[in-house]
């Protein structure tokens, strides 16, 4: 009995001692690699923004000009959006909204919708989506021209009867074999384009001034 | 104590996880549809793999048999953990496409099998051997899965190696075939299957082939015991 309890005892110190071991290795290597960590999703995100909005475009850090809300009545999901504003000379040139079309035919499609401050798209991206390989992914702009049609565009051009794909009786193309996916990018990018419409007003001040 | 030859052939070859043992399937179908994403993969379990069976093999004499099996998922998971932070910070745009299944090498059976069947009871350096020799058999099985994969289903071949080797590899990106419409089938789940499949079988027709004069003597073994 006595042989048990020491066994016993032995394997949990065993145990526990390793337990240590490998909590101690992971946070060290947590503690050294978190500021590359951090450092490379800030890069990752600025490249998407960059790609919209050209250095050039603008004078102000896009990363610290950001608002992030959830609003489901303006874009009919829970999912937070974020919007970048860009400033030259203190003025709104354009916005990059990130709002997430919920209903793609696999999950949820994350998108970038760059807006000038005229209410013209310049451009929109898509960041993460999971739409079936060879049909729905021509969305993504390494797979296809697909995303582009939205460059220049605006609420009236196509009018707002025709922001749909074309099988809804609307102007942009859908995929053969693929309605759902451009279906669901064309929505949000009209409800993104929608509530900028409806909200310019409250977004034309940089972050810094509205605290200051 | 085997030869280190014959722990590189037993590992690449003889006894190869993905092909003979069917172990880490789940990887292995999953991340299996580019060359580089296979490679990405292979490479991760390998380093993995050295860990776990080095450090396994010094400690198997501290490690009593009643709490063996957690200790070694616990260096395991400690292994890929550390793996997975250095690759988001070294590795990142790899990362993003690998990042779901790293953790999944802790799932992955090859690692915790060889553990328990291999480095809990040889010396350190022929468990390295073994891990570096396992996870290489599983590292070939991977690229070539993939790259079979990538050329029929897309009609190329190391398309985005620049996530590894970084912006000076984008110009090793070859299309195998000019216009190709692609193959679905190749690039979805079903075509790591059938893919495998036809690899297991093609291993079977090779062994086969090199056994035939021993298979001779053993078929006549058999006739003169049946007479």
């Amino acid at each position: 009995m006595a042989n048990t309890n020491k066994v016993i005892l032995k394997s949990a110190w065993v145990l526990g001692l390793f337990s240590l071991i490998g909590i101690g290795l992971v946070s060290l290597t947590h503690h050294v690699t978190a500021d590359k960590i951090a450092d490379n999703e800030r890069l990752f995100v600025l490249k998407n923004l960059r790609a919209l909005v050209p250095d050039d475009m603008h004078d102000n850090d896009l990363l610290s000009d950001v608002i992030e809300f959830s609003d489901p009545n303006s874009f009919g999901n829970k999912h937070p959006v974020k919007i970048y504003k860009a400033f030259k000379n203190q003025q709104l040139v354009a916005i990059i909204a990130s709002p997430t079309a919920a209903d793609g035919y696999n999950g949820s499609i994350k998108l970038l919708v760059a807006i000038r401050q005229n209410g013209e798209l310049i451009g929109v991206r898509v960041v993460s989506h999971q739409e079936t390989p060879g049909l729905g992914d021509a969305i993504d702009s390494n797979k296809g021209d697909w995303i582009h049609s939205f460059a220049g565009r605006s609420l009236n051009n196509p009018k707002l009867s025709e922001w749909n794909v074309k099988r809804d009786g609307g102007y942009f193309d859908q995929f053969t074999g693929a309605t759902i996916t451009p279906r669901a990018v064309v929505k949000a990018v009209r409800k993104t384009l929608q509530y900028y419409q409806a909200n310019k007003g409250n977004l034309v001040t940089s972050n810094k001034e509205s605290n200051g | 104590m085997d030869s280190y030859k014959h722990i590189l052939k037993n590992g690449l070859w003889i006894n190869n996880q993905a092909f003979v043992a069917l172990l880490g399937l789940c990887p292995l179908l999953a991340v299996s549809n580019t060359l580089i994403n296979g490679l990405g993969l292979g490479l991760a379990t390998t380093l993995t793999l050295i860990l776990s069976n080095s450090i396994i093999s010094l400690v198997r004499h501290y490690v009593g048999s009643e709490v063996r099996l957690p200790v070694f998922v616990l260096i395991i998971a400690s292994i890929v953990t550390i793996i997975q932070l250095i690759m988001n910070a070294y590795f990142y745009e790899l990362y993003l496409i690998l990042g779901i299944f790293i953790p999944l090498i802790v799932t992955n059976c090859a690692i915790i099998g060889r553990a328990e069947a291999y480095a809990s009871k040889n010396p350190v350096g022929a468990s390295c051997i073994d891990g570096l020799a396992m996870g290489l058999g599983f590292t070939s099985a991977l690229v070539v899965l993939g790259a079979a994969r990538e050329i029929i289903g897309s009609g190329t071949l190391f398309a985005n190696a620049h996530l590894m080797f970084g912006e000076a590899a984008n110009n090793l990106t070859m299309v195998i075939i000019d216009d190709y419409e692609g193959f679905l089938l190749a690039i979805l789940p079903p075509g790591a299957f059938i893919g495998l499949g036809l690899l297991i079988a093609l291993k079977n027709i090779i062994d086969a082939r090199q056994a035939k004069p021993s298979q001779q003597t053993v078929s006549m073994d058999f006739a003169s015991k049946k007479a």
